[in-house]
């Protein structure tokens, strides 16, 4: 990375800016304050609020990964939830191996699921996940392959906008369907669970749960540096002119499919790293993470938080995430539903960019922008 | 002609009634209660001349060990029990006698000689019986325990039997009881008879009459018996697969409207106003909701409720659907995406509603009429409710083709499809246009809930299950197209039902999502794509 970057794309710009100390406070803060004051202290985080705080993390790479996308690319992907829960198996398989014979029959070789089911001996895909490093690359490699295949398929062919949309949605309903089934030896409904250790480390211990959400912190600031440097170079340029005028772009000699299908692999790359750090900190990895609500919950975080600043994908998702654990838990549980459908229809209608788009929009006089853009793309259509 | 004949029957009766000192029924039935078994012998066989309906219940009764004595009314009861006590019925005057004590009757007895003539006679009596019904579970019942000494009335019953459908299964029993038979002339055309039959029990028949063993040698002597019951059931076999095949057929094109139903309001949304209506599936729910919220307002009118659900339905579900237009979409024309974003919410939404209302599934009765089947033979019986909502889809598509094709709206929606900057000056009100488009869709999608709460389950959750197969349905038949939604809806529900037997349900579904993402890369616009250059950006 050149110092014009860091100086122009990181430093100058204000939301990277404060997203930045705000995520390296919260990687320094959170292990302090877990650490050094007592249990029954004020100023106390405890463990599963570290955990948490590490699991909407997760959800903010997701979010990036979607925003890059759909914020940069015009490409609204209704599976992404799919990669996400792809990379979540792979690290799952490895952390399933890791159990060894200390599973409920304990037998050294199969995971319980299978014993229960009377298979006789490991499938073949399983093998290779008891090295923590095969597990890695196949984090990687299993949801950016379906990615390649997937977005060479539908790229070439032109297919874009809502149907393109509608096609991810169907690839992550049958995704679902598929795990859910016993037969593919993914355990089925009740997915991977119970996991013991990563690495030799307990994975109930606070140690390890500190360092996953460290590492989880480094990984999104690194996540967001690599977004921020892609969208700010040329590829980023071309990639802006594709989601405002596909044909013009083509027309000038841009092999639209190409740059699609880059951007598309790179961001189910950090969608399946994402799963894999989602993982360990959860504890379970289960077919409903493919159910296509759970993808078309990603686009409003990116949405809510404005699309097409990256920043504001992080914000986005944790603050919705925030909200859905504070308000499920508490009295308003029945009132959750209502209150995502009105962001739903809020966000899209009033704030076409977001939260981080406010004070511009309220700069502009308040609404009146939106609705002559609205009239215009209505003429335009 | 059939007073003759009464008289006749009469002059018989009388004949035999002298012969038993007796009169009549009453006076007859009080004779089962005598001494010896060979007089109440005697008194059934004078009963079961005469031509009187209460004779059946009577004997069967007897048969089964249910009649007694009553010595308070001096007459036979046929008794049913009800905890400890009986409730007692008189065969004379047909009334009930209300519970008594067992201490306070004494059963009819009888022995094993009597109870297998008693079961001739009733058999006899069901199969001679004026209620179609009767004679056909009677005679089902004979395929079921085939029965020798069943074989006299079975024989006679079938030489008065006019019905055809009837006389087809009493064949069939009247086959199933000779192919036990030691006459080698009657089993031969016993098995000429099955052969004919597709009833999953000549099936059997055959199957033990063809059996061999580890040896492959025949098990019945009767080697040529054998071997031409086993070229019978071969040749039945290829008819029992043409039906299931024929079956098959039926349920696939009845899962295809179901899509059809499901999928053609969001064909109409889609295609007309480029947007993406995720809370489509939420219609189909609010119409469901509807037929169960009518049911329990006019509980009086259980019968004629899904008649008065269907345009309750879409004018709820429509008026929700302009609702949702006037209020939300209109703002995000030119911008599906978001279009599709903000229906979602509206969908969670309303999902939460009817939760709120009903936090549970709730159970929609189906009317009498539509329930049952219409049993064509032995391997193909077709359920009602699946053929009126075949017929109901076809019926709303054809209105609404109607609708588009001849009707000044109809014209307005296509011209605002085609080209809508030209339709607008052309000085149609596209806003109108599509605020009604939309209640239109919406409403369609309500009629579509009507017709699925007769066949699934009625929760907050339905509408998701079908929001995906319609999207699949839409995108594959081509957008803005009613023929390709029709094709394609039949198309997936027969691959759907196909791909069952051989992959499983999950696995076929996930077969068919794959296949329609392969061939959208082939047909981005689907099957029967609109031409023209509007449809590019």
């Amino acid at each position: 990375m050149s110092t014009p970057f860091v100086s122009t794309y990181l430093w100058g710009d204000k939301g990277s800016r404060y997203l930045l100390i705000v995520l390296c406070l919260l990687g320094v803060g959170v292990p302090l304050l877990n650490w050094l004051p007592p249990e029954n202290s004020f100023l106390h985080v405890p463990t599963y609020m570290v955990s948490l705080l590490g699991k909407y993390l997760c959800f903010a790479i997701l979010a990036l990964a979607l925003d890059l996308i759909w914020g940069y690319c015009g490409i609204l992907s209704l599976g992404h939830g799919a990669f996400f829960a792809l990379g979540g198996y792979a690290m799952g398989m490895y952390l399933m191996r890791q159990i060894g014979d200390r599973g409920v029959y304990g037998n050294a070789d199969l995971p319980d699921f299978m014993v229960f089911l009377n298979w006789e001996e490991l499938p073949w895909f399983w093998h290779g996940f008891e090295h923590f490093g095969y597990a890695l690359l196949m984090v990687l490699l299993v949801p950016g392959v379906l990615a390649f295949v997937f977005g060479w398929l539908a790229f070439r062919s032109r297919v874009s906008g809502v149907y393109l949309s509608i096609i991810t949605q169907a690839l992550t309903y049958a995704l679902m369907l598929a795990f859910f089934r016993n037969d593919m030896g993914f355990g089925g409904n009740n997915g991977l669970t119970d996991f013991k250790e990563i690495i030799g480390f307990d994975l109930q211990a606070t140690s390890t749960r500190l360092v996953l959400f460290v590492l989880s912190v480094l990984v999104l600031m690194l996540a967001f540096c690599g977004a921020r440097y892609i969208t700010a170079s040329k590829l980023g340029r071309v990639l802006v002119s594709v989601r405002d005028a596909e044909s013009r772009t083509r027309f000038l000699g841009y092999r639209v499919e190409h740059y699609k299908l880059m951007v598309f692999v790179v961001s189910a790359l950090l969608a399946g790293i994402a799963g894999a750090l989602y993982v360990p900190q959860v504890g379970i990895i289960n077919p409903s993470e493919f159910n296509p609500l759970n993808s078309i919950e990603i686009v409003i975080w990116v949405a809510i938080g404005g699309r097409g600043t990256l920043y504001g994908a992080v914000l986005g998702a944790l603050l919705v995430n925030y909200g859905k654990t504070y308000f499920t838990s508490g009295i308003f549980a029945e009132y959750w539903l209502f209150i995502l459908g009105a962001l739903f229809v809020v966000t899209t209608i009033y704030l076409p960019r977001g939260l981080v788009g406010l004070k511009e929009q309220w700069a502009n006089g308040k609404l009146a922008t939106l609705f002559k853009n609205t009239t215009r793309a209505k003429v335009a259509s | 002609m059939k007073y003759f004949l009464t008289c006749g029957r009469l002059i018989a009766c009388w004949l035999l009634a002298i012969s038993c000192y007796a009169e009549d029924f009453a006076g007859l039935v009080k004779n089962l209660n005598a001494e010896s078994f060979a007089e109440k012998s005697a008194a059934a066989t004078a009963l079961y001349q005469l031509d009187d309906p209460r004779v059946l219940p009577t004997l069967k009764a007897m048969q089964e060990g249910n009649l007694y004595w009553s010595s308070e009314s001096s007459q036979p009861v046929i008794g049913k029990e009800v905890g400890d006590k009986l409730e007692i019925h008189s065969c004379i005057e047909q009334t009930s006698l209300g519970a008594v004590d067992k201490s306070q009757l004494e059963k009819i007895k009888i022995n094993n000689g009597l109870r297998r003539e008693l079961r001739g006679l009733v058999a006899g009596l069901e199969l001679g019986a004026k209620d179609p019904a009767i004679r056909q579970q009677s005679a089902r019942n004979l395929i079921k325990n085939p029965d020798e000494s069943l074989r006299a009335p079975l024989v006679a019953a079938l030489d008065q039997e006019k019905n055809n459908s009837i006389r087809e299964i009493m064949r069939v029993a009247l086959a199933s009881i000779d192919m036990g038979s030691s006459d080698a002339a009657l089993r031969k055309t016993a098995v000429a008879t099955l052969a004919d039959a597709l009833q999953p029990e000549a099936i059997a028949l055959l199957e033990k009459a063809s059996a061999k063993n580890e040896t492959g040698q025949y098990i019945h002597e009767d080697t040529e018996f054998a071997t031409s019951s086993e070229a019978a059931l071969k040749a039945m076999q290829a008819k029992v697969d043409l039906f299931k095949f024929l079956e098959n057929c039926f349920f696939g094109i009845s899962l295809g409207s179901v899509l059809l139903l499901a999928a053609i309001g969001l064909a109409i949304t889609f295609g007309v106003m480029g947007v993406i209506n995720m809370a489509h599936g939420e219609m189909i729910m609010l119409g469901a909701y509807t037929t169960f919220a009518i049911q329990q307002l006019f509980p009086q009118w259980m019968q004629a409720s899904i008649l008065i659900a269907i345009p309750a339905a879409f004018l709820v579900s429509g008026g929700v659907g302009v609702i949702i237009e006037r209020t939300i979409i209109r703002h995000l024309y030119g911008r599906p995406l978001e279009t599709l974003l903000a229906t979602f919410g509206v969908s969670l939404f309303l999902q939460q509603l009817v939760r709120t209302y009903r936090a549970n599934n709730v159970a929609v009765v189906a009317p009498d009429w539509m329930s049952g089947m219409w049993q064509i033979n032995g391997a193909l019986s077709l359920t009602y409710n699946r053929i009126y909502i075949i017929v109901f889809s076809v019926l709303v598509l054809v209105l609404l083709a109607l609708l588009l094709r001849k009707t000044y709206f109809g014209l307005q929606m296509r011209a605002v499809t085609q080209n809508r900057a030209m339709a607008n000056s052309m000085g149609i009100r596209s806003s109108w246009v599509d605020a009604l488009t939309f209640g239109l869709g919406s409403g369609i999608a309500g009629i579509a809930g009507v017709a699925l709460s007769q066949i699934t389950n009625v929760g907050p959750n339905m509408g998701q299950q079908y929001i995906i197969d319609s999207f699949m349905v839409v995108v594959f038949g081509g957008v803005g197209n009613l023929l390709g939604t029709l094709f394609a809806a039949l198309s997936l529900g027969v691959v759907n039902k196909f791909l069952e037997p051989f992959a499983g349900a999950v696995l076929g579904k996930i077969m068919v999502l794959i296949f329609i993402i392969l061939f959208i890369q082939w047909r981005p616009r689907g099957l029967f794509a609109l031409k023209g250059r509007f449809v590019e950006d």
